[in-house]
């Protein structure tokens, strides 16, 4: 048994979501999931640690699901849009994700985010054909 | 018949439903993002298309890891929105067009396309984001839909190239129901973003608009590249670019560009929107308009 190796596995700071990584998280994955339902969310609330058992999480996976850790969760194998159902009603944003992955803060992503849109209009002109307002 | 009156591309972000829901349209973050959807809204008010295909990917409110089709057709009469479980507004049910659904369904599998068909569908934001950017000033939906759902979540997902080639075959469909319809499509997604690793937020401009230049003139540029290459240049979420192909292969190798807009940041993207028509049937409708006027 052998997990194939991909070109994608080469490119830094980038883990792609394949068989792999989704065999590993399955449960966690399948946790997250579920809340889609407010019914299971609200379960959830009541009592994480015997929610967390039904699904058949691994230890590590298990305590950063009830320590709200996110970033260890998406190291772990969650999918991030399966674990924007959990981390985004607590408040946990993908600039936040983004800024922890880097080791800075989340104001410091959003200014990098926003120096990518400089000088935006200047380049469109230059292509030409852009609408520009 | 049915007949293809252009393609539209867009993105899909919840980021953007958000802006909606709260009337941030013109606010200064987003001002530019939605003027640029103007020209959009008056051209769909002109062509008046009687159905959409939507092609977009589901992030996890209809399919779950347990079963992933690489190609969904919804088949339905109706299709709701639901619950993402983080706070996004749900919007109205969308009206289907099953016997055309099933067409499309029979003809794709015709030609080699082993789609799998939905009788049931939850459409989340990667479908609803799209319908409310062009009409949500409307009292209600004035197109009925079909859902395409691409798979660009759980890898392996389908390369460029089988992308391009299923709007090819998605064009044949199309124009062998005997319904007089006129279509649009809407390639959903993208353009670059990452939102995890440590090389999340990278939003790579230059790609974004060879993209958006090559959908237009020369799909063959996106068409023939790999997964990883687009992971490279476009991020790991950026990869949702190819059901841009999809849109394109539908449509005529020439086509005119109606409108073209493109802006970053929004959210940890950038975004991009393309409105393209057949060269020729442009130039047709062109000649029928003058001919009207000089009447």
């Amino acid at each position: 048994m052998a997990w194939r190796k991909h070109d994608y596995d080469k490119i830094p700071g980038t883990y792609v979501f394949d068989g792999k990584t989704a065999h590993s998280a399955y449960g966690l994955n399948k946790l997250l999931f579920s809340f889609n339902s407010e019914a299971n969310r609200a379960e959830f609330a009541r009592d994480k640690a015997a929610y967390a058992d039904k699904f058949g999480l691994t230890p590590e996976q298990k305590k950063a699901l009830l320590e709200d850790d996110f970033l260890t969760l998406l190291r772990l194998g969650a999918n991030i849009y399966y674990l924007a159902k959990l981390a985004v009603p607590r408040g946990f944003t993908v600039q936040d994700a983004g800024a922890a992955f880097q080791g800075i803060t989340t104001e410091e992503f959003k200014a990098a985010l926003m120096e990518k849109g400089r000088g935006l209009v200047e380049k469109l002109e230059r292509r030409g054909g852009y609408w520009n307002g | 018949m049915a007949r293809i009156v252009g393609g539209v591309t867009t993105s899909h972000i919840p980021a953007i439903g958000n802006a909606m829901t709260e009337k941030l349209e013109n606010t200064p973050y987003w001002k530019r993002f939605f003027d640029g959807y103007e020209p959009v809204k008056q051209w769909l008010a002109d062509v008046a298309p009687d159905v959409a295909i939507v092609v977009y990917n589901d992030h996890g409110l209809n399919f779950f890891l347990n079963n992933i089709p690489t190609f969904a057709l919804g088949c339905a009469d109706r299709y709701d929105n639901a619950d993402e479980g983080w706070g996004l507004k749900t919007l109205a049910s969308f009206e289907g067009d099953a016997q055309f659904s099933w067409h499309i369904a029979e003809s794709l599998i015709e030609q080699h396309f082993d789609i799998a068909t939905c009788q049931e569908m939850l459409v989340d934001h990667g479908f609803v984001v799209p319908m409310a950017l062009m009409w949500r000033h409307l009292p209600k939906w004035p197109v009925k839909v079909i859902p395409l759902a691409v798979n660009t979540v759980q890898h392996p997902i389908p390369t460029a190239r089988r992308c391009y080639a299923l709007g090819k075959a998605l064009r044949k469909a199309i124009d062998s129901y005997p319904e007089d319809l006129k279509v649009v499509i809407f390639g959903t997604g993208g353009m670059s973003h990452q939102l995890q690793g440590e090389r999340a937020g990278m939003i790579n401009v230059d790609y974004d608009l060879q993209t958006m230049e090559s959908v237009i003139d020369d799909p063959e540029w996106l068409a023939s590249q790999t997964t990883a290459e687009i992971i490279e240049n476009a991020g790991t979420e950026g990869v949702e670019i190819i059901m841009w192909l999809v849109m394109r292969g539908a449509l005529d190798d020439r086509v005119r560009v109606v409108h073209k807009h493109y802006h970053t940041p929004i959210s940890n993207t950038g975004a991009g929107v393309l409105v393209l028509e057949n060269a020729e049937s442009a130039a047709e409708r062109d000649g029928a308009r003058k001919l009207v006027k000089a009447a």
